[in-house]
């Protein structure tokens, strides 16, 4: 059976193998953890052929350097624009392309973006817990983060020659600075005054920012009332607010639950751009309805569902304008 | 201080159930906001009422003291029909106890597990064996989960032991500490930093990784501790 193998030659932090994640499990403290930005995962994979959520490297802002060992393997890479080079050549940041044993393959950041996903023709070996290899951040647990000399070993490893080429980066994938947010569901902690701060102010991702969460800079959010709510569950895209007025956006690893309030919540579509921002970027929130949040999920659905058949089915896409 | 105490944050409509849209794909039910046995009680007969008639499109429910979170798919669903089949629910689900299930955990009381044991003793008056006979006696139900996987608040630590946090929290606290928390009993499942009195180590493990039951409570199940030495623990630890 063929197998092709890397060991990972230079890493930073916050990079780990991730796969659809686990859902269902929040009940229990488990978030559904996944890639952070989940189009361009999906991209990658489906841009190879793989099922949508099979699982592949998640590389954070700081980038990867990886040595082919052994065998050989299309690859995909998508999300943000990063710097991808093979033994020195560069690729485009979203593309396809194979690579074989005695080769190094380097992932630099690039002009944007803060997460990037590398998948794999063939089936990377990892570790699973409750039944997802995803790296759940704060335990490690799942397939965990990689770390430096670390050796991935991909099974059932194939060259499909008529995947590769240039992935095309649809407009939703692109870094998204304006954030539709539904208010609460403790807007009734915070005073008029305060809520218009939020839906007119500019705030800015600080350098707080993992895989739980990112805190914001910018004008203070005090909550006006008693902190004295019990512990509710959290969502990824909650907006939650200290006893200090500084906010945070809660992502793909946050505590399930929790005792300060939420002013706001980014609307699901909204926030694979959102997580490709970088530390000091700016941001803006406005209000939409529920309804109207509804709306724009199942339009967002439809086109995503189109974008993503469209790549599922394409080849030889180096022939084709991206 | 004050002999009339003013509550500021009623807000004007304080009915409850109160139905909370959070973004496009979930909507909270609070049912109060006090943390209260008999509201606790209900919020256990509502996600067991959702588990029994599950709603088109629900995707999970989340349980905590006042408020169950109700996660739906925004392609099948929308946040006032989950409203409105809760409602239906509210209505026929009636006053049916959630009755849960007792499940036991082992605890060693000896050193090195309770670094807190003598402190709690002092600041309770009570003596080390008090102590602990007062934890066994104690009768906990399984609140809610959070902060990290398999952390299950427990309600029901007795009155006498229950004692504000710590001044400075400490860092790693082992997995398996038996922690007193105010009106809460917790049982940690990583190794964590913890600003909460730890009295013990249970060799029971919450979270089994490989298992059909990953987690060894559901939310409403009821807790009984049995009191192990140190040679007990040794073994069922190394039987895992």
């Amino acid at each position: 059976m063929a197998s092709a193998s890397f060991v990972v030659t230079a890493v930073g932090p916050h990079c780990s193998l991730q796969d659809h994640g686990r859902k269902g499990l929040m009940r229990f403290g488990v978030p559904q953890s996944g890639p952070m930005d989940r189009t361009a995962f999906a991209a990658a994979n489906l841009a190879l052929g793989n099922p949508a959520d099979a699982p592949g490297l998640e590389i954070s802002r700081t980038g990867i350097s990886l040595d082919c060992t052994a065998g050989s393997i299309t690859v995909a890479v998508a999300g943000g624009g990063f710097q991808v080079e093979i033994d020195g050549i560069t690729h485009g940041s979203w593309s396809v392309t194979t690579i074989s044993a005695g080769a190094k393959l380097v992932i630099k950041p690039g002009f944007w973006g803060n997460w990037c996903y590398l998948a794999f023709a063939g089936q990377l070996q990892a570790t699973s817990w409750l039944g997802s290899v995803s790296t759940h951040g704060p335990s490690g647990l799942g397939g965990g983060r990689l770390v430096l000399e670390q050796q991935l070993t991909i099974d059932h490893a194939e060259i499909r020659a008529q995947r590769v080429g240039d992935i095309p980066c649809p407009v939703f994938a692109r870094p998204r600075h304006n954030l539709r947010v539904v208010l609460g569901p403790q807007e009734h902690f915070f005073s008029a005054a305060t809520i218009a701060t939020l839906l007119s102010q500019l705030f800015a991702l600080s350098d707080a920012y993992d895989r739980m969460g990112v805190r914001l800079t910018g004008p203070s959010l005090r909550p006006d009332a008693k902190l004295d709510m019990p512990s509710q569950a959290i969502v990824r895209g909650s907006v939650q607010v200290s006893g200090d007025g500084a906010s945070t956006v809660l992502l793909a690893d946050h505590q399930t639950t929790g005792g300060y309030p939420k002013i706001a919540t980014i609307i699901s579509g909204d926030l694979d751009g959102f997580v490709q921002l970088r530390s000091r970027q700016q941001v803006t929130f406005d209000e939409i309805s529920p309804e109207a949040a509804i709306d724009i999920a199942r339009t967002r659905h439809q086109a995503q569902q189109q974008y993503f058949a469209a790549l599922h089915k394409a080849v030889g896409r180096a022939r084709d304008p991206a | 201080m004050s002999s009339v105490k003013i509550d500021p944050v009623i807000p004007p409509d304080s009915a409850f159930p109160r139905y909370r849209p959070v973004a496009d794909h979930a909507l909270l039910v609070e049912l109060g906001e006090a943390i209260d046995p008999a509201l606790y009680e209900r919020i256990w007969q509502l996600d067991a009422a959702l588990a029994a008639h599950p709603i088109e499109g629900v995707t999970e429910t989340v349980p905590a003291y006042a408020s169950l979170l109700i996660d739906f798919d925004p392609v099948v669903t929308d946040h006032q029909r989950i409203k409105q089949a809760v409602e239906r629910l509210l209505r026929e689900s009636g006053d049916k106890r959630a009755a849960g299930t007792l499940r036991e955990m082992l605890v060693c009381y000896e050193s090195p597990f309770a670094p807190d044991l003598d402190a709690v003793a002092s600041a309770t008056g009570l003596d080390p064996e008090a102590v602990i006979a007062t934890h066994l006696a104690g009768s906990y139900r399984v609140v809610m989960y959070g902060f990290v996987p398999g952390f299950a608040y427990l309600a029901g630590t007795p009155e006498v032991l229950r004692l504000p946090r710590k001044p400075t929290p400490q860092r790693g606290i082992p997995a398996g500490s038996v922690l007193i928390a105010g009106p809460q009993c917790l049982v940690t499942t990583l190794t964590m930093p913890t600003g909460w009195w730890i009295i013990g180590r249970s060799p029971t493990a919450i979270l089994a990784e490989d298992s059909d039951q990953p987690f060894l409570f559901d939310v409403g199940d009821s807790v009984r501790f049995k009191r192990i030495n140190r040679r007990d623990f040794d073994i069922a630890a190394r039987r895992g």
